[in-house]
This record gives C-alpha cells, structure tokens and sequence, in this order.
C-alpha cells in the first residue's frame, strides 16, 4: 500500500559490492573569529545494510559533526569538508544543495535526540510526518500521506494513531515524541538512519523501549543504523561495530564485543571506567576520566588524548606528546584498530586496568 | 477562550471607565478653567468676569465634577439635551457632548474624521510589516555579511532621526522643493480613489518606512533565533527545500513575537498619528486630539482620548487571541 520509489543511487551500490554508506578520510573544519576549528579529522569508517554502528565519545569528539555531514547538513559557506562520503554510491562531498535534498530524509535519515526541540512546536505532529512524506513523494495525496503518517505512528507503537496523528508535540509524552521522531525519520524507508543520542533525557524504561524498537525496525526494513551515542550500554545492545572517536578523529574501530572485551586504547579504558554498573562488586571502581576534552582550536601536538592519558611514561621518547599515532591494528587481528603507540596495550590492559574497574572478571578469567 | 474573552472584556471596560473619569478630574482640577480659554477666544481677549462667570455657567464648571461626568456618561449610554444659549440640542446615544469650539455634536465629527486616520494607519501599517519583516527575513539569512551589517546599521541610523525631523523633511523635499510627490492631504475614499491614493502616498511612505526600521531589526532577531533552533535542522534532515524551510518553520516561529508587538503598535497608528497628520495636513483623530487640547476642548479630548483606550484594550485582547493561535501550546484561561 505504500508507494514505490526507487532510492537515488541505490542500484549502483548494489552494483559494486561497496558497504550503503562508506566515509573515506573525512575532515571537517569550521573557519572561525579565532580561528580554524578541526571538529573532524580523517575520519574513515563504513556501514553495511542491516549492520548497526555505534560512534562513541565526550561532547565535541566529532560524532554528531561527522554524522550531519553525511546528509550535508553544514553550511557550505561556514564550513569546509573534505574527503569522501559515498551514500548508496553517490558522492555527497561537494554536492549541490538542490543534489542533497533528494537524499535527505530519503536515502538516509536522522533522528535526533530531545525531540521535544527536534519537533516543531507549532505543527501538528501529524501534518510534520506528512510533510517529511510529501517531500519525497509529490505526486502521493494528503490523504495518502496523511494515512502513511498514521501508519508509521501505529507502527512505532503510538496508541491510537488515528487520533494522536492530529495530537501537538507538547501533548505527547517524551517517549511518545521520541517515537513519533523515528516515526518521521522512517516514513520514506531510508536505506541509513542515523540517530543522534536518541535516547539521551529519556528514563531508562523508555530507553529501552526506544531501542528495541529501533532493532525490530532495523530487522524489518534491513537498514543500515548508525547510532550516536556516549553510552556504551546502549553501544553493547545495538551496534555490530564500535567507532570510538577522541578529539575529532577515530581512535579506535572494531566489532562491538571484541572492542568492548580487548579494548586496546587507553580513551576507550577510560571509558569503560566511568560505566557505572548495577550488577557488579561495590568493590569494583568507577573512575572518571580526568582534565577535559582537547581544543579543537589548537589540538594538543601528538596524540590528542596525552595529556590525559595515565599510561604516556609507559611508551619511550615522549612519542605521544610528539608523534600522532596511526590507526591501525593492534595484537588482536586486522579488524580490530587503534591509534595508539602502547607496545602492548592487551598486556596493560589485563593487568592494570582490569583489575581497577572490574575485579571478578579477572578472577574468572 | 469565551469565558476569557468576556473576562478581558469586563478589565477593559473598567480601565476605558477610569481613564475617561481622569479626564474629567484633569479638567476639573487643572490650573486654569477651560472656561477661561473659550471665553478669551470668543471676546477677542477681552473676556471680563462676568462673561467667563457665563461660560463656567454654560459649559458646567459650576457644578460638581460628579455630576457633570454622570450627564456625560448618562448621554454616552442614552443620548441627552445640551442647551446652547437659547436653543437646545438633542445629541443621540452615544453622545460625546458638543465640541465648545464648533457647537456641534463630537460624535459627528469623529465619524468624519475616523476614515482619515483608518486610511493612513492600515496603509502605513501594511508597508511597515511588508518591508520590515522581508528585510528582516533577508538579512537574517545573511547574518554576518557585509549586507546584514549594512542593513542593520541603516535602520539603526534611520530611528535614531526623530519622526518629526524625518517626516517635515520628507515632506518639505518631496513635495514641495522637489516635486517628486503630489500634495498630500486626504479626500475620502468614496469621493475620489485617485486623491485619496495619491494624498496619503507620501504619508503612507514617510510612517511605513520609518516605522520599519525597528521592524527590520525585531524580525532579524526572531528570525535568527528562531533558524538556530533545533526544529530547522529537522526539517532540513527531512529534505524540505530551503523555502519551505525559512517560509514555514522558521518564519512561523519568527513571527509570533512580531505580531504582538504589530498589534500595539497598529493600536496607536488607530488612536491617531499626530505628527503625520499635522505635517502632512490629514483630518484625523491625533490631529483632531491635539488641536482640542490646545484650546482645551473638553468633550473632544474625552473623545479622542475614550476612543484611544478602547482601541488599545481590544488591540491586546486581540493579540491575546492571535498568539494563542499562532502558538498551539499558549492557551488563554
């Protein structure tokens, strides 16, 4: 019942065995009164149909940059993106703003987090849905739009679609917005979702909900997910492959249980430090990462995270105040990358880092 | 909303009661008998104290200010008789009194001189919100270029001229030095469309367009705000045009705050634009307003100044009821 439409650029990819979305040495700057701000920095990472990648890190780590570039969301004139971006085939570096708007919410598709601001305040909930299905679909009616929007609310698990279809976001409840923002970001089967934090100020039981349904969706409609995220739980119940990224740039990059098992770079530790768990020993510590996120401004020189980092003495000649490390594989396989200069990063990890954060696990281990 | 209504009516009755009682107490109480006035202007400045003890008779000032404010309330609600020297007159409901200059029923008058004023503020008004709000719009969009910067520098230059200034210099050098514009005054519209347009061109010009300066810079600032929320890079994500974009979702929002300022605003445009009306010689109520007091006319200042406060009272009833249109989360109780 829905109507046929053909994703631009879709064939192609199809075609030539390439992963939907394919992110290639992307660098994002934003020229400013104090200078060239370096939010993203040779990034590289891709995404298969019905494959979820989590983009992990602190607040200006690049993730939401990154992700917005995708759909060309900058402002070409106060922004300069180089690199590649390849959507379904086509290029989306360098693209006319009148080329981009067909992709938009077409062939990929955002949800953002705090969808009471995402929504507009003064639209009907409904005529917003409809509006994001008639842009891509302008030969379809009202009434057919009008009915998708109901669909796609029903399908979201929205009570009484057929009413709350002509419900205000103020009158929905926060969960309920949240699901009527994928409800949107679905309605014209994007091949890619990308969800910006889309379950940061929601309660946990929701949050959950949130997720699961983002799954069930993904198992029904084979797309392809990238989910922002700085909580790596949600990290561990969605995504396939993990991207951590520190300072703008990827620092480290593999399958979700193998990068959350053998992490091999002291940021993602840290990370794994501030988790707080339930279930574990009181004993076990949560310790925070300390200092803050570098400027992108004047990155610090060699690696970005030193002068945070604990284990700088352990790696000889001030090489991580001087050197940037590449990213690349470490002890654990070709899959698996880091950037990092730690010799052997397993090693420190299982004997000094784990013991911290995690007793009983090196007990059973 | 009706209970509302009702209930933003009634404060507004009592306030429009108040002010026409202050009035009447201003006159009342003032320094010199308005009595004093008439009788000097009537005697060629010869006005003895047994004339003005005759006008003090004959316009009441020798009564109570009670009384006299229940006669005038009473012919407001039910018409009255106003004797003037030997005859009298019956002023129909609602009765203003009769103006002490001309001896003619106010309510007559303002009836002739309310189109005048309507003309000159609807047209002033639309050109005000039509340049202010798309240049407003324009250079919001172009925020931090040379053209914002520009813009927004003129309008600042163009309001901090006083009106009075720019609108006898307007008029001096487009009318008469340069004869760029036809004279200005205004003809009704039913007599002559051509005069009427032509007439109140210039008048029209002059207010709209400095008006709009503040305009401008209202609508830059709403619209600015309102394209950095979160909801425009939604509706970006979903693949609208950029039109739909600025015209839809971020003007919408833009223009909640424009209105309510446009609505008082309008309000005082209605009440009467004295400064227009003086330079530009239009018959209407601010015009009409000043030259009473002058000459301290009673019933024409309890006049002009009734009609001015109802106007604003409703203009913010109103806006009340636009606002909570425009806003679907505003709800008036």
């Amino acid at each position: 019942m829905t109507v046929q439409h053909t994703m631009p650029g879709n064939a192609a990819a199809a075609g030539s065995g390439e992963p939907y979305l394919v992110v290639e040495n992307l660098t994002v700057r934003f020229p400013t009164a104090d200078g060239l701000v370096q939010a993203v920095t040779d990034l590289s990472y891709s995404v298969e149909l019905g494959q979820t990648l989590g983009i992990v890190g602190e607040s200006g780590s690049g993730k939401s940059v990154s992700s917005m570039a995708v759909l060309g969301l900058h402002d070409a004139k106060s922004s300069r993106i180089e690199g590649s971006i390849r959507l379904g085939g086509t290029e989306v570096v360098g693209l006319s703003e009148a080329k981009l708007r067909p992709l938009r919410g077409n062939a990929a598709a955002m949800i953002f987090q705090d969808a009471l601001a995402a929504l507009h305040p003064f639209y009907k909930v409904g005529s917003q849905l409809t509006e994001a299905y008639l842009a891509h679909h302008p030969q379809a009616s009202k009434k057919d739009a009008r009915r998708r929007a109901i669909e796609m609310l029903d399908r979201v698990g929205i009570p009484q679609p057929d009413r709350r279809v002509d419900d205000f976001p103020h009158q929905f409840s926060g969960g309920m917005r949240q699901r009527a923002m994928i409800a949107m970001g679905l309605i014209n089967d994007p091949k890619l979702i990308i969800a910006d934090e889309p379950t940061t100020a929601l309660d946990v039981t929701v949050q959950a909900q949130i997720l699961d349904l983002l799954q069930d969706l993904q198992r029904e409609f084979n797309s392809a997910i990238i989910i922002i995220t700085h909580d790596l739980g949600v990290i561990a119940e969605m995504a396939d492959d993990v991207l951590v990224m520190y300072g703008g740039r990827a620092v480290e990059y593999g399958a979700t249980k193998e990068l959350l098992t053998h992490p091999e770079m002291p940021y993602t530790w840290g990370l794994l430090s501030s988790v707080p768990d339930v279930t574990a020993d009181t004993g076990g510590r949560l310790i925070p990462i300390p200092g803050n996120p570098p400027s992108l401004l004047r990155p610090p020189k060699g690696c970005p995270f030193h002068p945070r980092c604990a284990h700088v003495d352990k790696v000889p000649a001030n090489l991580c105040s001087t050197e940037l490390p590449e990213l690349l594989p470490g002890s654990r396989g070709a899959d698996h990358l880091k950037r990092c200069h730690l010799a052997d990063p397993d090693a420190i990890y299982r004997d000094q880092v784990l013991p911290e954060i995690a007793p009983d696990l090196v007990e059973e281990s | 909303m009706f209970a509302y209504i009702v209930k933003r009516l009634l404060a507004g009755f009592l306030v429009v009661t108040l002010i026409s009682m202050m009035v009447y107490a201003l006159f009342w109480y003032g320094p010199r008998s308005p009595a004093q006035e008439l009788c000097r202007r009537e005697s060629n400045n010869r006005c003895t104290p047994e004339k003005l003890e005759r006008y003090e008779e004959a316009l009441g000032y020798n009564n109570s200010v009670t009384s006299e404010y229940g006669k005038w309330a009473k012919g407001l609600v039910a018409g009255r008789d106003i004797t003037v020297g030997a005859s009298v007159i019956h002023c129909e409901a609602p009765c203003l009194g009769l103006s002490y200059r001309t001896r003619q029923p106010v309510f007559e008058e303002m009836k002739t001189r309310l189109p005048a004023t309507i003309s000159l503020a609807v047209g002033a008004a639309s050109i005000t919100l039509t340049i202010g709000v798309t240049v407003g719009v324009l250079a919001a969009r172009r925020r931090g270029t040379f053209a914002d910067k520009a813009l927004v520098s003129t309008t600042l230059f163009m309001s901090s001229i006083p009106y009075y200034l720019f609108a006898l210099l307007s008029m001096l050098y487009l009318t008469i030095v340069y004869d760029v514009f036809p004279q200005t005054g205004y003809t009704p519209l039913t007599d002559n469309p051509g005069a009427w347009f032509t007439g109140l061109l210039l008048p029209w010009l002059a207010l709209g367009f400095y008006n709009s300066t503040s305009y401008t810079r209202f609508s830059r600032g709403a619209m600015v705000e309102s394209l950095s929320e979160d909801y425009i890079r939604t509706a970006r994500a979903k693949g609208l045009t950029s039109r739909v974009v600025v015209m839809r979702h971020a003007l919408r929002a833009a223009l909640v705050p424009v209105v309510t300022i446009f609505g008082i605003d309008f309000a005082f445009l209605l009440a009467g634009t004295i400064f227009t009306e003086k330079i530009f010689d239009i018959q209407g109520i601010g015009r009409w307003g000043l030259d009473a007091t002058l000459i301290k006319d009673l019933p024409v200042v309890q006049a002009t100044v009734l009609f001015g406060s109802i106007i604003i009272v409703v203009a913010n009833i109103i806006v009340d009821i636009i606002y909570s249109i425009l806003d679907p989360r505003v709800r008036l109780s």
